[in-house]
C-alpha cells in the first residue's frame, strides 16, 4: 500500500528516500512553496506547518514519518481569492516586509489560537492554571519560534491582536 | 545526511532489537536528531521510528505521583493539569525552553537525551572528542561562553542544554529504560546523565538497545516550586545558567532545599550538599551565599565562561530570596 | 522614448505635492502583499524548470593554503551524483555592494575557512548534500594566517583621515572631556531566505533566478566571473527573502549554479545551507573604537576625536565605514578621524544594513551620553547645542537637516525627562529601570536610475525597471508614484521588478532605492504628462489627472485613443551630490529594565522619531523604521558573530548561536515620522529610511542601562555577563 499524507485536503505520495523531510517533501514533491526554508534546523520557524492541528517545524520531522497525517500549509489556510482573517490582518498592519518569515507565521498564528483557546500556558503566563488572557507579551512569547530578520514583530503582533480582538467580539 | 533505513517499530522489542545494532538509533520527535544527522554529527544507518509504541500517556501513579511517558510531547507534559498543579517547576521548565512549535514535536524521552549545542560538537570539521574520540576539544581553548564550569574533564567541557530535565532532578524524579530482553530499570534523573571523564562519548546510563519508556514523578511535595532561566534572548535561546527550585520554609526556616542547575555542567547538576546547608536554618543572605560556596567551590571557567560562576551566585540569591517572599 | 533627468540642482517644485490623485504619501497596504500572506509570492529557489538537478556547495576545512586535488571519485560513484563542478571561474567570496566586476576566483586558494572550493551536483538535493560532504579534499596548508585584528599590523584608511585643528589640545584645554575606548562585535545580515540560485542555460543563453539586491551590478559581476558577454544573461528577483547587503553582490551559489547548468546542459539549483550562508557571504567587522570629546563648560563641543579599526580580508577594498556620519553629525573646530584596517584570514567583511553608522553611532552616541553626564547637562540638549550649520569638514550646506526636529518631536512624544539624571535611582522588584537616548545619523545616498513607464491604451499603466523590492516596499511605492503622476489609482499601475530585461534601476541597498528608482519613474511619467498635457491642449505645468481622467476633462482611454506612451525615465544626480551634504536624522528614546541578580536587560518600551525627507508612504516607511529599531536591539543586546581564534572560522553560525533578536525581545515600539522635503536629496525629495532607523539606537538602550542600573558598558553587544560585569555593587 502506497504511504501517504494529505495536505490540505489531498493526497501525496510519501517519497522513496527516508531522508526527505516534510518540508523538503512540501516544497519539492507536493509542489507547494508556500512553507518556506530559512535555516533547516528548526531555528527560525520559516517551515512551521499544522500537522494534525498542531504546528511544528516541518525541517525537523521526516516526510516518512507523517504516513496518513493531514497536513496544513499556507495554502490551505486561505488563498488569493479568499484570504484568511489573519492574512488579511498581516496585510493591513503591514505584517511582513520581505515576505520570507510570513507563511510561517501566519501558520503559527493560527495554531496558536488554538493553543490560547486552550488555556495552555506560556512562558509568559502569570498562572499556570486558568483562563489564559491574550496579552501583547503572551503573543510575543509565543510567536518566538517564528523569526522576522526584516523587524516586523510590531505589526505581527498587531495583526494578531487585530484578529484575536475580532474572535474575542 | 547519510542514507539510512528506516524502520516504523511495531513495538517495544522491536525497537530495542534494531536499535542493539551498532549504527541505529530511535527516533522519536527527531527535533535534535535530525538537526545532528544533517549536518552528519549523527550517521545512523537505521532508524528505528517509535512514535506508534503508545508511550504517550501520562497518568497518576499509585503512590500519588505521574509517570509521562517517553512519547508524551514536551507541550503534552507541559499543559498536562497535573504538571500544572503539582509540579509547576517541571511545567515552568519546559515551556521555558525552545519555542511552542519544537515543543510540540520533542518527547520527554527525547528531550532527556538531547545533545550538547557545543559549537565544535555540531562542526564535523572542528575536533570534538565527544563526537570523534581522541580528536581533541575544540573548545577548551577556543569559544566557550555557553560551556561547564563544573563537573568538566580535560576532554570535553560540553553542557546538557535541555531544561526538562533540569526540573525533573530537583523533582527526584525516575527515568524507566525498558531492555531488549524485556525487562525494565530505573534510574532516577539525577544519575541519568554522565559527566564527560574520559568518555566523553558516553551522555547518559542508556545502554545498546535500551529505550526509555516514562518518567514518573514523585507525589507532590509541600512547598514552593520556581523554575528560573538566565538568558541572553528574552525567550528562544539555551540558558546561561538555570536553577529549579522546590524550597520550603516552615517556622522561618527551610525545611525543603531541593535545587538543580543546568547550563553549568555536563548534566543537571544537583548538589546534595546545599539542602544540609540550608535545611533548618533562617534564611538570609550570609546563608544563600556559604550555598553558592559550596556549590560552587570546586567551579572552574574557561575564560569566556567565567562568568557564569558569579552568575550562578547571583542567580541562586535570587531564586531563593523568591522562594523566601512567596513563602511569606 | 527616453526623458533624462540630470540634478545640479535642488528641486523646490514639490511637484508630487501639487498632483490630484492623492495616492501618494498615503498609507498604503503593499500591492505584492496578497502574494506574500499566501505564499504565492516566489522566490528564487521556487523555480522548478524541467530536469532541474541540485547541486550543494563545498566549502574549505582550512584557514590558508592551496587545494591540491579534489578526489572527484571519491563521490562519483554515489547514488545520483552528476558531477564535481571544481571550474576555475567558481567565486570564493560574495561581490561587494556595487563591485559591478567578478569577485575573487580561483577556488584552489584558499583565504578563510568555509570558503567554497566545489559543487557537487546531484539528482536530488538529499544525495547532494550527502556527497558534498563526502567530497575528498587533499590541500597543503600555509600556516601564516592571522585570523585576529590584534595579530597585524592595521594599515590606515587613508580617504577616511581628518586633522582640524589641534584636538590634543582641545582635549587638555577642555572643561569637560571623555576619552573611551568601545568595542562591537561581527553581525551577519541573517535574511530569512537564504541565498539561492536556479540557473538554465539553452545554449544562447543562461537565465538565472538568484537572490540578489542590486542586479544592474550583478549582471555585470556574473558576466564577468563567467567570462561572457552580458546580454547572453538574464538575471530574474521577483522576490528576495530580505538582503540586509548579504545580497549586493553576486554570490557564490549563482555563479556556480550557473557553471554547472552550462556545463552539464541542464538546470541546476544550489540553495546555500543556513551555515553556508552564515559562514561564506558577509560578516558586518567587529570594530575597536576610541572616542575623544571635548566640550566648553557649556557644552560646545571644541574637539571631536574618533579612530576605529575594523578588519577584512586581504585584497577586500570595503572597510566597515565606521566614523561616515561622524563626519559631519557634531559642530567642533578640532577634529581628528582615522579608519584602521587589520589584514586577516577570516571571511570576507562586507555590508551589513547600515555599514558603518550601524557600529560607529552607537560608540559615538555612548560617549555623548557619558559627556552629558559630566557637564550635568541633559543628553537632548547636548545634541542640541552642539547641531552643526554646515558640514563642519567640508564646509558644504546640509541638504536638509532635522535633527533638531527628532530630538524635540521624540523627547515630546516619549515623555522624556529633561531633569536631573542619576543612575540606580528606580528600581521595581529585580528590575532597576531607566531610560536613555542618542541621535540617529545615516548619509543619504543617490544613485543612477532607469525606468520604463507604459501608460496602456485601457488606461492603465505598467512600471519596468530590474530594480528589486527586498522587503523596503518598492512595488508599492512606484506604483504610487506613477498613479500620482499619471492620475491612476495603485490597482491600476502594474509593477514589473526584479528583470535584467528591464531598464536598470540603481538596486537596493545603501537606502538609496526609494529615492533614485523612484526618481527615474517620476521622470518617466513626467514625460508621459508632457505628451498627455500636448493632447489635451494643455501644458504639463497645469496638467491635472486624477481617477484616469484629466480633471474635468477626458478620460486617459480617451486621450490615448488606442495609443500607448512609453517612456524611459532616466534619473541622474549631478552636483547634488558634490554641493551638499545629505543625510537622514533621527533621534531614539528607550526605556529599559535591568535585572539585578542576572544582568538581563529587557526594553520596555522605545520610540524613534526620524526625518527622511518625503515620506512616500507612511504604513512601509515606519515599518522600515520597525525594522531599524529591532535591529539596534539585536545590536545593543544579542548580537555577536564568534571567530575561533585558532583558525578564525564562525563558530555560531546558525540562528540558534547567532541570536537576532525574537518578537519577545520586542516592546511596543513607536515611530514618529518628521515632516521634511530635501530638494537636494532626489527630484521627490525623498532621502532613504532603510538604515536610518538602527543607526544609534544601541546606544539609546545602552544609556538607559546606565541610566537603570549603573553599569556603564563600552562593549556591544551587552549581554548579562558584560552588564554584571560592569554593575556597581
Amino acid at each position: 500500500m502506497t504511504q501517504s499524507i494529505s495536505v490540505n485536503g489531498a493526497q501525496h505520495p510519501i517519497p522513496n528516500d527516508p531522508r526527505v523531510t516534510l518540508l523538503d517533501f512540501l516544497r519539492h514533491d507536493a509542489g507547494l512553496t508556500g512553507t518556506k526554508k530559512g535555516c533547516d534546523h528548526g531555528q527560525c520557524g520559516a517551515c512551521t506547518v499544522i500537522v494534525n492541528g498542531i504546528r511544528i517545524n516541518s525541517c525537523l520531522t521526516l516526510a516518512a514519518m507523517h504516513d496518513g497525517d493531514s497536513v496544513t500549509t499556507i495554502e490551505g489556510i486561505g488563498t488569493t481569492d479568499n484570504p484568511s482573517a489573519l492574512q488579511r490582518a498581516f496585510m493591513e498592519h503591514d505584517g511582513f516586509q520581505c515576505g520570507y518569515c510570513t507563511p510561517g507565521q501566519i501558520c503559527s498564528a493560527t495554531a496558536m489560537f488554538e493553543e490560547l483557546a486552550n488555556n495552555w500556558p506560556s512562558d509568559a503566563s502569570g498562572q499556570l492554571e486558568g483562563k489564559i488572557e491574550i496579552t501583547g507579551e503572551e503573543i510575543r512569547e509565543r510567536m518566538s519560534g517564528n523569526l522576522c530578520r526584516c523587524g516586523a514583530y510590531a505589526n505581527i503582533v498587531a495583526a494578531i491582536q487585530a484578529v484575536a480582538t475580532e474572535k474575542g467580539s | 545526511m547519510r542514507p539510512f533505513q528506516y524502520n516504523r517499530a511495531r513495538s517495544l522489542a522491536d525497537a530495542s532489537g534494531i536499535i542493539s545494532d551498532k549504527g541505529a538509533l530511535a527516533i522519536a520527535g527527531g527535533t535534535n536528531l535530525l538537526d545532528l544527522m544533517k549536518l552528519q554529527v549523527e550517521i545512523p544507518e537505521q532508524l528505528a521510528d517509535i512514535n506508534h509504541l503508545g508511550m504517550a500517556e501520562i497518568a497518576d501513579t499509585e503512590d500519588g505521583g505521574l509517570r509521562i511517558g517517553a512519547l508524551a510531547t514536551n507541550t503534552a507534559a507541559a499543559v498536562h493539569p497535573r504538571v500544572r498543579s503539582d509540579y509547576p517547576v517541571l511545567a515552568r521548565a519546559i515551556l521555558a525552553g525552545a519555542t511552542q512549535q519544537l515543543r510540540n514535536k520533542a518527547t520527554t524521552g527525547g528531550n532527556l537525551c538531547q545533545r550538547t549545542r557545543c559549537f565544535y560538537f555540531t562542526n564535523v570539521d572542528q575536533p570534538c572528542n565527544k563526537r570523534e574520540p581522541g580528536s581533541g576539544c575544540g573548545a577548551i581553548d577556543g569559544i566557550a561562553k555557553l560551556h561547564a564550569v563544573l563537573g568538566t574533564s580535560d576532554q570535553c567541557i560540553a553542557t546538557y542544554p535541555g531544561d526538562m530535565a533540569v526540573a525533573m532532578s530537583a523533582l527526584g524524579a525516575v527515568v524507566h529504560i525498558a531492555h531488549e530482553d524485556g525487562e525494565e530499570r530505573t534510574v532516577p534523573v539525577a544519575d541519568f546523565h554522565c559527566l564527560p571523564g574520559d568518555t566523553p562519548w558516553r551522555e547518559n546510563v542508556l545502554e545498546p538497545g535500551e529505550i526509555i519508556t516514562a518518567v514518573s514523578l514523585p507525589a507532590k511535595v509541600a512547598g514552593t516550586q520556581i523554575y528560573r532561566k538566565v538568558r541572553e534572548r528574552s525567550s528562544y535561546a539555551f540558558a546561561l545558567v538555570s536553577i529549579a527550585a522546590i524550597v520550603e520554609i516552615k517556622n522561618g526556616l527551610f525545611s525543603r532545599a531541593d535545587l538543580a542547575f543546568g547550563g553549568l555542567a555536563h548534566k543537571p547538576w544537583h548538589d546534595p550538599r546545599i539542602a544540609d546547608v540550608l535545611i533548618g536554618q533562617v534564611p538570609s543572605e550570609k546563608l544563600f551565599d556559604e550555598a553558592a560556596d559550596i556549590l560552587l567551590s570546586g567551579a572552574q571557567g574557561f575564560g569566556e565562561n567565567d562568568f557564569k560562576i558569579p552568575l550562578t551566585r547571583r542567580t541562586l540569591h535570587a531564586v531563593l530570596a523568591q522562594a523566601v517572599e512567596q513563602a511569606a | 522614448m527616453s526623458a533624462h533627468l540630470k540634478q545640479d540642482e535642488p528641486d523646490t517644485s514639490n511637484r508630487l505635492d501639487n498632483m490630484r490623485q492623492g495616492v501618494l504619501g498615503k498609507p498604503l497596504s503593499r500591492i505584492d502583499g496578497l502574494a506574500k500572506v499566501t505564499g504565492t509570492a516566489t522566490y528564487s529557489a521556487e523555480y522548478s524548470p524541467e530536469n532541474c538537478a541540485e547541486g550543494v556547495l563545498v566549502t574549505a576545512t582550512i584557514t590558508r593554503g592551496v587545494v591540491t586535488r579534489i578526489d572527484k571519485d571519491s563521490v562519483l560513484s554515489m547514488p545520483g551524483v552528476i558531477s564535481v563542478i571544481d571550474d576555475a571561474r567558481l567565486t570564493t567570496r560574495a561581490a561587494q555592494g556595487t563591485a559591478d566586476e567578478a569577485p575573487q576566483q580561483s577556488p584552489r586558494t584558499v583565504c578563510y575557512w568555509g570558503q567554497p572550493i566545489a559543487l557537487v551536483v546531484a539528482e536530488t538535493f538529499e544525495q547532494a548534500r550527502d556527497a558534498a560532504k563526502h567530497l575528498k579534499v587533499i590541500y597543503r596548508e600555509n600556516e601564516a594566517a592571522p585570523v585576529s585584528p590584534d595579530l597585524v599590523e592595521p594599515k590606515e584608511h587613508e580617504d577616511e583621515t581628518v586633522r582640524q585643528g589641534d584636538l590634543a589640545r582641545a582635549m587638555s584645554d577642555a572643561a569637560h572631556s571623555v576619552d573611551i575606548a568601545y568595542t562591537t562585535k561581527g553581525h551577519a545580515s541573517a535574511a530569512m531566505e537564504p541565498h539561492a540560485a536556479v540557473a538554465e542555460w539553452d545554449g544562447k543563453k543562461l537565465t538565472v533566478h538568484a537572490s540578489l539586491q542590486m542586479l544592474n551590478f550583478n549582471i555585470t559581476e556574473l558576466a564577468d566571473a563567467l567570462d561572457m558577454d552580458e546580454d547572453k544573461l538574464r538575471l530574474v528577483s521577483r522576490f528576495v527573502g530580505g538582503g540586509f547587503g548579504s545580497k549586493l553582490g553576486v554570490s557564490e551559489e549563482t555563479v556556480a549554479a550557473s557553471l554547472a547548468a552550462m556545463e552539464l546542459e541542464r538546470p541546476v539549483r544550489v540553495v546555500m545551507s543556513r551555515q553556508q550562508v552564515f559562514q561564506c557571504v558577509m560578516r558586518r567587522s567587529e570594530t575597536t573604537q576610541r572616542l575623544r570629546l571635548a566640550a566648553d563648560k557649556d557644552g560646545k563641543l571644541t574637539g571631536f576625536g574618533h579612530q576605529a579599526l575594523v578588519s577584512n580580508l586581504p585584497g577586500e577594498t570595503f572597510a566597515e565605514p565606521v566614523l561616515q556620519s561622524s563626519h559631519f553629525l557634531y559642530a567642533a573646530e578640532s577634529r581628528e578621524l582615522k579608519l584602521n584596517v587589520a589584514r586577516i584570514h577570516q571571511m570576507t567583511a562586507g555590508s551589513v544594513r547600515a555599514p558603518g553608522e550601524a557600529v560607529g553611532m552607537p560608540a559615538l552616541e555612548g560617549a555623548m551620553d557619558v559627556l552629558a553626564e559630566k557637564i550635568g547637562i541633559d543628553p537632548v540638549e547636548l545634541r542640541l547645542i552642539n547641531i552643526p550649520e554646515e558640514d563642519p569638514e567640508q564646509g558644504l550646506p546640509f541638504s536638509s537637516h532635522k535633527l533638531a526636529e527628532c530630538l524635540k518631536q521624540g523627547a515630546e512624544a516619549f515623555g522624556w525627562d529633561s531633569g536631573h539624571r542619576e543612575p540606580r535611582v528606580k528600581r521595581e522588584g529585580e528590575w532597576w529601570v531607566g531610560t536613555g537616548m542618542a541621535s540617529a545619523a545615516r548619509v543619504h545616498n543617490v544613485s543612477e536610475a532607469k525606468a520604463r513607464v507604459t501608460l496602456k491604451p485601457d488606461g492603465t499603466c505598467l512600471v519596468e525597471t530590474d530594480m528589486t523590492d527586498i522587503g523596503t516596499g518598492t512595488y508599492t511605492i512606484l506604483a504610487q508614484i506613477a498613479g500620482e503622476m499619471l492620475g491612476l489609482e495603485i490597482d491600476k499601475v502594474l509593477v514589473d521588478l526584479g528583470d535584467s530585461q528591464h531598464p536598470r534601476g540603481p538596486g537596493s541597498g545603501g537606502s538609496w532605492g526609494a529615492a533614485s528608482i523612484g526618481s527615474a519613474v517620476y521622470v518617466g511619467c513626467k514625460a508621459i504628462r508632457e505628451e498627455l498635457a500636448t493632447r489635451a491642449g494643455t501644458s504639463e505645468a497645469e496638467l491635472e489627472l486624477a481617477e484616469g481622467r484629466v480633471v474635468g476633462g477626458q478620460t486617459l482611454t480617451a486621450l490615448l485613443d488606442g495609443d500607448e506612451i512609453s517612456e524611459e525615465g532616466h534619473y541622474e544626480p549631478g552636483d547634488i551630490k558634490d554641493d551638499y551634504t545629505a543625510s537622514g536624522f533621527g533621534a531614539f528614546f528607550a526605556q529599559v529594565r535591568v535585572n539585578h541578580f542576572t544582568g538581563e536587560t529587557r526594553i520596555d518600551r522605545m520610540l524613534g522619531a526620524f526625518g527622511f525627507g518625503r515620506v512616500l508612504n507612511p504604513k512601509t516607511a515606519r515599518s522600515q523604521c520597525l525594522g531599524g529599531i529591532t535591529w539596534s536591539i539585536g545590536v545593543a543586546l544579542t548580537e555577536a558573530l564568534e571567530f575561533d581564534p585558532r583558525d578564525g572560522h564562525l563558530v555560531n553560525c546558525d540562528l540558534a548561536e547567532y541570536h537576532v533578536p525574537v518578537h519577545r525581545d520586542l516592546p511596543e515600539l513607536e515611530v514618529v515620522l518628521v515632516d521634511e522635503r530635501d530638494p537636494a536629496a532626489s527630484p521627490i525629495q525623498a532621502k532613504g529610511i532603510g538604515e536610518l532607523g538602527m543607526c544609534g539606537g544601541a546606544a539609546a538602550i545602552a544609556n538607559a542601562i546606565y541610566n537603570a542600573c549603573g553599569a556603564r558598558l563600552f562593549e556591544y553587544p551587552m549581554t548579562p555577563d558584560r552588564v554584571l560585569a560592569a554593575m556597581p555593587e
